[in-house]
This record gives structure tokens, sequence and C-alpha cells, in this order.
């Protein structure tokens, strides 16, 4: 049997025990939040504290209990017929419960990762799949997967995508890998991966290009980290030079988030390292700059106070509060102020070369 | 009586000559004998045998001289009847409609208050009969102490002629216009004589006349003058053709009666419409209301030219005691304070206070700290009959009524008092329906006008669970009643129809309504918080099965089971709500309510559709 359908089972058997015996059902999840992770850079990602959330079968909640159960019998019966669903259609199938349908579908989204925490498994073990795309790669790999109706071997060889790219798919884990690169640069916008392709960077680097799309989704993410782990390869993280491009997209890259903390372990890339753009590059570089929005500078605030990631490294809070301090933000493509193709005759080899800039 | 004095000193002066030769003895009591007083500088042109004080423009200016001649000639004597035949929207006969509404209202007040003077329990006989060509035939019958015969053609012929004028006591009539105006009206719209019957007991007979106004004059002309057999021990009987215009709705008789009903539910009326249908409106409760008590007027509310007036009549020969007796809350010490106060002898003879006298009078009143009037002159309805009557009409949830304190504005003690009834059949989404009282006389026209409207409006209702745009009365299933006793009511105007906005007033009219709105908003607040709660329980109707059959499809258990997993949910859910107390409107619980009762005044509905355009355009 499926753990994951031993899992709903137990769950739905203590809620249906709880009623007969006239008790109160009650079930406890962990609490989706930054409050409840801490952080070990030993350990290397988000884990979580105990912090849980009980929710009790009363006249409030009732209706997201009856939904949570509709959606563990949806995973149910989608993990035992092997097939998926993603979750756009998941909220299109709750059309049919009647008085317990999603109005939209940000509740039926919550709902699903409620029921993902509750089993401390993620979605895509219950059958359910995120509607956006992994990122996408080009550069010195073999993908090694399987043809959908005849189940045999395919090798996509990412050096033969042209000037396109090979599309990481929602679910990864049965994905096989063959490389000789020497890194995976992970980059935060289409538009300089486009660049970097266009000239073959992959090529004079012995790399592997991945486009992230801001922050990186789970697909991405553990793509990223099977590639990594199994090839003992370094990750090297390429984003614009604010808050959101660190807080929010290397950060969730390099130890998770919170919301999905319960199994951050799988979906996020210890091993990555920030070569972006940093507060000192903007001055160094003489790089042209945006000022820093109200929600940025908020942003990072919280980050220094809230954030158990930034708690554990100094080099990233002088970063940030030096940004604060100087008010402005910087985008990677600003680099085209030096000429279209600095970042790779000048930026990209000085950054490789001064491994002590680098920030955790 | 302020109107009449007004126009007149602009339009004319010659008031004195004309009406001074006639020997009538109730010439005392008109308005006159005031500006009989006053010199008169156009009187040169008239041929009168009195002093004049400019007998002409001097002589160099001739061109002026002659125009003043022609001017002269032709201003001449407007009377006082005449004018008000002129005028007659200032009487309240605007239009065809309001004028049969009026002449019902003039008559019904008489008969009233004649009946609580006389301590007899009211019963009133009211019947309209369409006499075609718009011409409607009003008679009203009481069963009052009757009028000495003397008195009947003054009375009902006779332009400001009554004896409430000059008292200060809660009654519905106050000038002395109005049965008269009606009867005025008729003879100009029809040409006929209203017909009076009235007996003053048992041991006299009943007296018949019939009556106009010479409106030249102001004097009753009598056409019929006799003696006639009535059954009834005593009582009065007015019948008055007039031109008028019927149509149901919120501003007609039918309304107007029933309003009267539900403010005076001592009375019976029985009334007949011109569709000749008959309402009875039984009394509801057998005591009279305590009979109003006279006070003398109060010195804060005096003003200068009344003084001086005052103080010409008085039999006190001296200023101390014409303050003693003739004010009320003045002894001999304020009085002597007062004379204090004003550099004034007390032993000052009243005929000989000059007008600068009169004047340091009126600041030394001020400055004396003098007690408030008499408040126990005036007889609220009670909260009980407020809230009584509302039952009648309106089948709501909640009722709520209150009677303040009496107050005091310009010298004249006067009551508030404020109903409100919420919920139940009320239409949920329009404004709310205000009923406005003074001295149990129902004010239907002139509402945006009045001083209760706007102390409704300038509440805030929000905090009472309503709805409300700024400066305007509250929205929701609601109707506010609003009562105001006094002994002397100001009126913007002779029709009587909306309270002037006197700050005292509006203060206790927002005081009273507070009060209610208070109590209101508890039970707003309580009746939200029962329809959350059955909201919540609705809640786990609609979910329990989708839990059950949820279970069901993921343990795979038997529809028994199911059932016993709704069956056991919901015991647990509602056991852990514990008992609700149902709010939910009965219609049936309210015993008081008349549906017929309710219906009157709003019309069948295709009497509505004519009358809502005639509504808006009257108001």
């Amino acid at each position: 049997m499926n753990p994951t359908i031993d899992k709903i089972k137990e769950i739905s058997n203590e809620i249906y025990q709880d009623i007969i015996s006239d008790k109160q059902p009650t079930v406890d999840m962990p609490l989706r939040s930054l409050n409840n992770v801490h952080y070990d850079p030993e350990v290397g990602y988000f884990e979580l504290n105990g912090k849980l959330k009980s929710r009790t079968l009363t006249a409030s909640t009732i209706k997201t209990f009856a939904q949570s159960l509709r959606m563990m019998e949806l995973s149910k019966q989608v993990v035992e017929t092997d097939d998926i669903v993603t979750k756009r259609e998941a909220y299109y199938v709750s059309k049919n419960w009647g008085e317990a349908r999603f109005k939209e579908q940000p509740e039926s989204d919550n709902v699903m990762d409620d029921i993902e925490a509750m089993l401390m498994t993620n979605r895509e073990q219950m059958g359910f799949i995120p509607e956006e795309k992994g990122g996408d790669i080009a550069g010195q790999l073999k993908v090694i997967d399987k043809d959908p109706d005849s189940g045999a071997e395919i090798k996509i060889d990412c050096t033969k995508m042209g000037s396109g790219a090979y599309s990481v798919p929602s679910s990864v884990e049965q994905l096989g890998f063959e490389t000789k690169a020497k890194f995976i640069l992970a980059i935060e916008t289409a538009g300089m991966f486009q660049r970097l392709v266009k000239h073959n960077f992959w090529k004079k680097s012995n790399c592997i290009l991945v486009s992230m799309g801001g922050v990186p989704t789970r697909a991405c993410r553990r793509f990223i980290r099977r590639l990594s782990e199994e090839n003992k390869l370094p990750v090297y993280a390429f984003t614009d030079g604010d808050i959101y491009g660190w807080c929010n997209i290397y950060r969730t890259l390099k130890v998770g988030s919170g919301n999905a903390a319960h199994i951050n372990q799988y979906f996020c890339v210890p091993n990555a390292s920030y070569f972006g753009i940093t507060t000192n590059d903007i001055s160094e570089y003489k790089l042209p700059t945006h000022p820093l929005k109200d929600v940025d500078i908020k942003r990072g605030k919280d980050a220094l106070s809230n954030d158990p990631f930034i708690h554990a490294h100094k080099k990233w809070q002088k970063n940030i509060k030096d940004l604060i301090k100087l008010k402005v933000r910087c985008e990677q493509q600003a680099l085209a102020a030096h000429g279209l193709n600095f970042v790779m005759s000048d930026y990209l080899p000085a950054k490789l070369e001064n491994q002590k800039d680098w920030l955790d | 009586m302020k109107l009449n004095s007004d126009e007149n000193t602009q339009e004319n002066r010659q008031e004195v000559p004309v009406q001074a030769p006639e020997p009538t003895p109730e010439q005392a009591s008109e308005p006159t004998p005031e500006q009989a007083s006053e010199p008169t500088p156009e009187q040169a042109s008239e041929p009168t045998p009195e002093p004049t004080l400019e007998p002409t423009s001097p002589p160099e200016k001739k061109v002026e001289t002659s125009i003043a001649h022609e001017l002269a000639k032709k201003q001449r004597d407007i009377g006082v009847a005449e004018f008000f035949a002129r005028n007659r929207h200032l009487l309240g006969f605007d239009n065809k409609r309001k004028a049969l509404m009026t002449t019902v209202k003039e008559a019904v007040d008489n008969s009233l208050d004649a009946c609580e003077e006389a301590g007899i329990l009211p019963e009133l006989f009211i019947e309209i009969i369409d006499m075609g060509n718009e011409r409607y035939r009003v008679t009203v019958e009481d069963n009052g102490p009757g009028i000495i015969k003397e008195q009947i053609p003054k009375i009902f012929g006779k332009l400001l002629y009554g004896s409430k004028f000059h008292s200060l006591k809660m009654s519905r009539g106050q000038q002395g216009i109005g049965i008269s105006a009606s009867v005025m009206y008729g003879q100009l719209t029809t040409g006929r004589h209203s017909k009076i019957k009235s007996r003053t007991s048992r041991n006299s007979s009943a007296q018949y006349y019939e009556v106009s106004i010479d409106t030249k004059k102001n004097m009753p002309l009598i056409s019929k003058d006799h003696e006639i057999e009535w059954d009834k021990d005593h009582g009065t009987r007015i019948e008055i053709d007039l031109e008028g215009s019927y149509v149901g709705g919120a501003l007609s008789v039918d309304e107007y009666l029933k309003e009267t009903a539900i403010c005076n539910p001592h009375a019976t009326i029985v009334y007949t419409n011109p569709k000749a249908q008959q309402f009875i409106f039984a009394r509801a409760i057998e005591e009279i209301p305590p009979p109003a008590v006279e006070i003398k007027p109060h010195p804060y509310g005096v003003e200068l030219g009344v003084l001086i007036d005052m103080l010409s009549v008085t039999e006190s020969r001296t200023l101390q005691s014409f303050l003693m007796t003739d004010f009320s809350r003045v002894g001999a010490g304020t009085a002597k304070q007062i004379c204090e106060n004003s550099a004034l002898l007390p032993k000052t003879k009243p005929k000989k206070v000059s007008r600068d006298m009169a004047e340091a009078l009126i600041k030394g009143i001020k400055k004396t700290k003098i007690m408030a009037p008499p408040t126990d002159c005036i007889s609220p309805l009670g909260e009980d009959n407020i809230t009584k009557g509302m039952r009648k009409e309106i089948n709501a949830e909640y009722y709520v009524a209150t009677t303040r304190p009496p107050s005091v504005y310009r010298g004249n003690p006067f009551i508030i008092e404020c109903g409100i009834a919420y919920g139940g059949e009320q239409p949920g989404d329009k404004a709310a329906r205000i009923l406005r009282f003074a001295n149990r006389v129902p004010l239907l026209y002139q509402g945006g006008a009045c001083a209760i409207s706007k102390s409704i409006s300038s509440i805030s209702w929000r905090p009472y669970g309503l709805n409300q745009s700024q400066n305007s009365p509250p929205n929701g299933p609601i109707t506010i009643f609003v009562h105001m006793a006094s002994v002397w009511v100001p009126f913007t105007s002779e029709s009587k129809e909306a309270v002037a906005h006197y700050p005292e007033i509006i203060k206790e009219t927002k005081l009273a309504l507070q009060e209610c709105g208070r109590k209101l908003s508890s039970y707003v607040r309580k009746k939200k918080r029962v329809k959350d709660e059955i909201k919540k329980r609705s809640y786990i109707e609609k979910y329990i099965p989708h839990v059950a059959i949820a279970l069901q499809n993921l343990l795979g258990y038997t529809d028994a089971d199911e059932m016993k997993v709704e069956e056991s949910l919901k015991n647990i859910l509602e056991r852990a709500r514990g008992q609700v107390e149902d709010l939910k409107f009965d219609p049936t619980k309210n015993a008081d309510f008349d549906e017929e009762f309710a219906k009157i005044g709003k019309g069948s509905i295709d009497e509505e559709t004519e009358s809502d355009s005639d509504e808006q355009s009257d108001d």
C-alpha cells in the first residue's frame, strides 16, 4: 500500500472514531509560518519547531473540515488510479461538492497545503501537482526520462536545445542525470538566462544554466537539489541586488520556505552559494540603480528581525543593512550598462575567481 | 394673529375708523386695539374726525403730494377675514385635498377640546358625503357640552374669536381661527352657509343656525336661527359644504382620523368616508385625560409688546402685585427682586409704566432668577398609551416608548414623548415612517419644516443598528412616534402643521429619541447575535452530510454508518452551542394588532396609484 493512502486512512479513521464515540474530533497540523522554523547551518535547511495548529470540529470550522475530508478523498482516488490532478483542476473538482465547493482557487490551495502539512508529506505524493512549470535548463546535462506511452528510457541532451531550453516537469523524482559540468548557475530572470544561452556561456564555463523565473518552484528546487547532490556539483545563485532577490529567491532556494517547512528537507539546496549582485557590487561596478521601495525596506527589516536564515549569517545582515542605508536596488540586467556582454566577459568570471566574496 | 397685525400694518393703517364704530363687545378680544392706539400718518386723506399728526406734506413738494393722494385713494381697509380669504393657504386650505382634511381636522379638534373641558368621554360622528362636482358635505357631531345660543354665530362666523388664544393651557385649538376659516372656505367655494345645531342640556332646547361670514367686516351673517328638535341631550353638530378632493393615502382624512384615534385612546370616533365605508374607532381606555390646567404666563416668556398690553389691562394697583398676580412663579420676594433689578419702584402704578420702563422691566426679569413654570398643567399620553396605539397600527417585533420630564421653552412648559416600533411587517429598505403629534393632534403636512423631523434627522441612528444618510431620517423597518404636549405649541404657521425650531424642543426631542434608541439598539444587537447563531446552525446542517460522505468514501463504511455519523455529529455540535432564544418575528404574537385599522389611509391598490403622485405634489 501507498504510505500516503495509509496516512489519509489513519487520520480519517481517527476522526470517525471520535465522532461515533460522541467526541468532538480534532486534527493537528504543523503551523506553517516562518515563526515555526529554525535554522542550523550544519543541517542546512529550515526545520520545523514543534508548534501545532489544532482544528477542532465546531460550527465555525465544519466547512473547512468537510472540505479537507473531501480533498483527502480526492487525493486517495488520484493516488489509487495513478493519476495526477493540478491545483486548478482540484478547484474545479470541488464544484461537484455542493455546498462544500470552493469559491476561489486560493481557498482550495490553502486546504491542500493544510492537508500536506497534516500528512507530513509533499503534495506530489498526494497526486496534486502545481500549475506552474519548474524552470528552464540549458547546458552540459543529459536528463534521463521515460516515454509516457511506451515507458522506454529517453535521454534529453540539454546541449542541443539551440536557442531554447529544457523545461523541468512538475514532478522530478523519476528523472536521472548524466553530466560532466563543473557547476550549476541558477539565474533569477529569463532575460539573463537567454543572454547566457545565446552566447553559449555554458560551453565556455562548462556548466548547467537554470532559469528560475523568480522564486524557484518546488520542482525546480528539487531538480537542482538532486542534480547537485547526485553529481556533487556546486550551485551558484545569480539574482538581482535587492531584498526580494536575496531573502525570497535565494533564501528559498537554499533553505526552503516557512510555508512548506515540513518538506524543506527535500526541497532546498543547502550547498548553494550566492554570487549575484551584492550591495558592494553596486558601488564597485558603479551600477545604475532604482530607489528602494517602501515594501522592500519593510521586507528587509522583517527579514532582519524574523528570518532565522538571515539571523545565522552576519554577512547577509550587513548586506541588507547597507542596502537599506543606500535606499537603492539594482537589477542583474544593469550590468548591460557596461556593455551587453560585460556580464560574461568580466562579471561572472570575476565572481567565479573570488570565492571569498561569495555569500553563504 | 401675528400675521394679521404684520400684514395689516404694512398694507394700510386705517384699521381704526372702520372697526372702531362697531360696538361689538368681542372687539376687546381682537388684536385691533393695539393698532388703534398707533398714530396713522395717511389718515389725512380720509374724512375722519380724528386729529391728524401730519396733516399734509409740505406744499413745495406738490408733485409728490398728488401721488400720495392718488395712492391714498386706493388704500383702504383690509378685513382680517378678507385677508385670510385671499391667503387661505396660511390656514391650511392650499389645495382641494388639504381643504377637506383641514375642515375635518378643525371640527374634530374643537369637539375633542370641548368634551375634555367638560369632562365628557368624547363620542364623535364624522361623515363626508360626495355631492359630485368636487363638492363634499362634511358633518361632525359630538357629545360635548354644547354652545350657548349667543355664542354660536361668533364661534362659527367670526375669525379669531375664541377662548384659547388668551389662556395658556394644553389644548388642541389655540387661535380661534380654525372652524370659522372652514365655514368661510365652504362659503367661498360653494356659496352655501354652514349649518350648526347645538344643545347644552336636556333642559334647554336645541338651537339651529345657518351662518356665513361677512369677510369685509369679519362678522357673522345669520341666515337662519331657530329652535329645533334633537334627540341628543347635549352636543354640537356642524355641517359644511365645500369644494374639496378626496384621495386615500398617507395624507388623507382617513389617515388623519386614524392617527387621531391612536393619540386619543379615550375617544370613540365613528367615521364614514365619501365611499360610504364606515370605520369605528372604539375607545380603548375609559379615563378622560386629566383636565388641562390653565397657567399664567411665565415672566421669562413675555415679550415687550405683550407686557405693555398686560400692564394696560391689569387690575392690579402696583407693579409688585401685577407681577405677582398676572404671572406664574412670582411671589412677593421675586417681584421685589425684579423691581430692584429693573430699577423700578414696586409701588409704581402699572398704568403709569412707560415703554422705556417696560423695557427696563423685561431686562430686570432676565436678570432675576425665577423658578421654572409649573408643569403639572400638561397631561402627556404616557408610555403605555403610546405603545398601545402603535401595537394597534403596526405589527412590529419590538416596541419602546418614553415620556420625558417636563421642560421649558420661552417660559412655556412642554413635554416630549416618543415611541419606536421596530421590525416585523415593516419594509426594511425605506425611510422610517414618522408619526408627529402636537397636543394629541396628528401633524400630516410640512414634515420637512418641523422641529420633530429635524430632531430625528440630526440624531445618528447608526449606533442603534439602522442605516442613515447624512441629515436624513433613518432607513429601516421602523416607525417613530413623537408627541409634543405644551400649554402653547409654537407652530410655524396658522395651519398648525409644523413645530417651530426652538433649541429646547429639539434638545428634548433628541433626548427622548436617544432614550428609545438605546433600548432599541440592545434589541437589535441581540437580534443580530441570534441571527448569527442561526446562521452558524444552518452551517452545521449544510456541511454535516459532506463530512459523512467524505468519511464514507475514505473508509468505505456502510450507509447505515454514514447515518450514524451524521446523527452523532449533529449531537456533538448542537450540544456545544446550547439553546438559542427564538427571536424570529411571529406575526400573530401581537394581539393588539388590528389589520383593518392598519389598512386605513394606505388605500387600496387602485387608489394608491393615483394618490402617490398627489402626495408628492402636496408635500
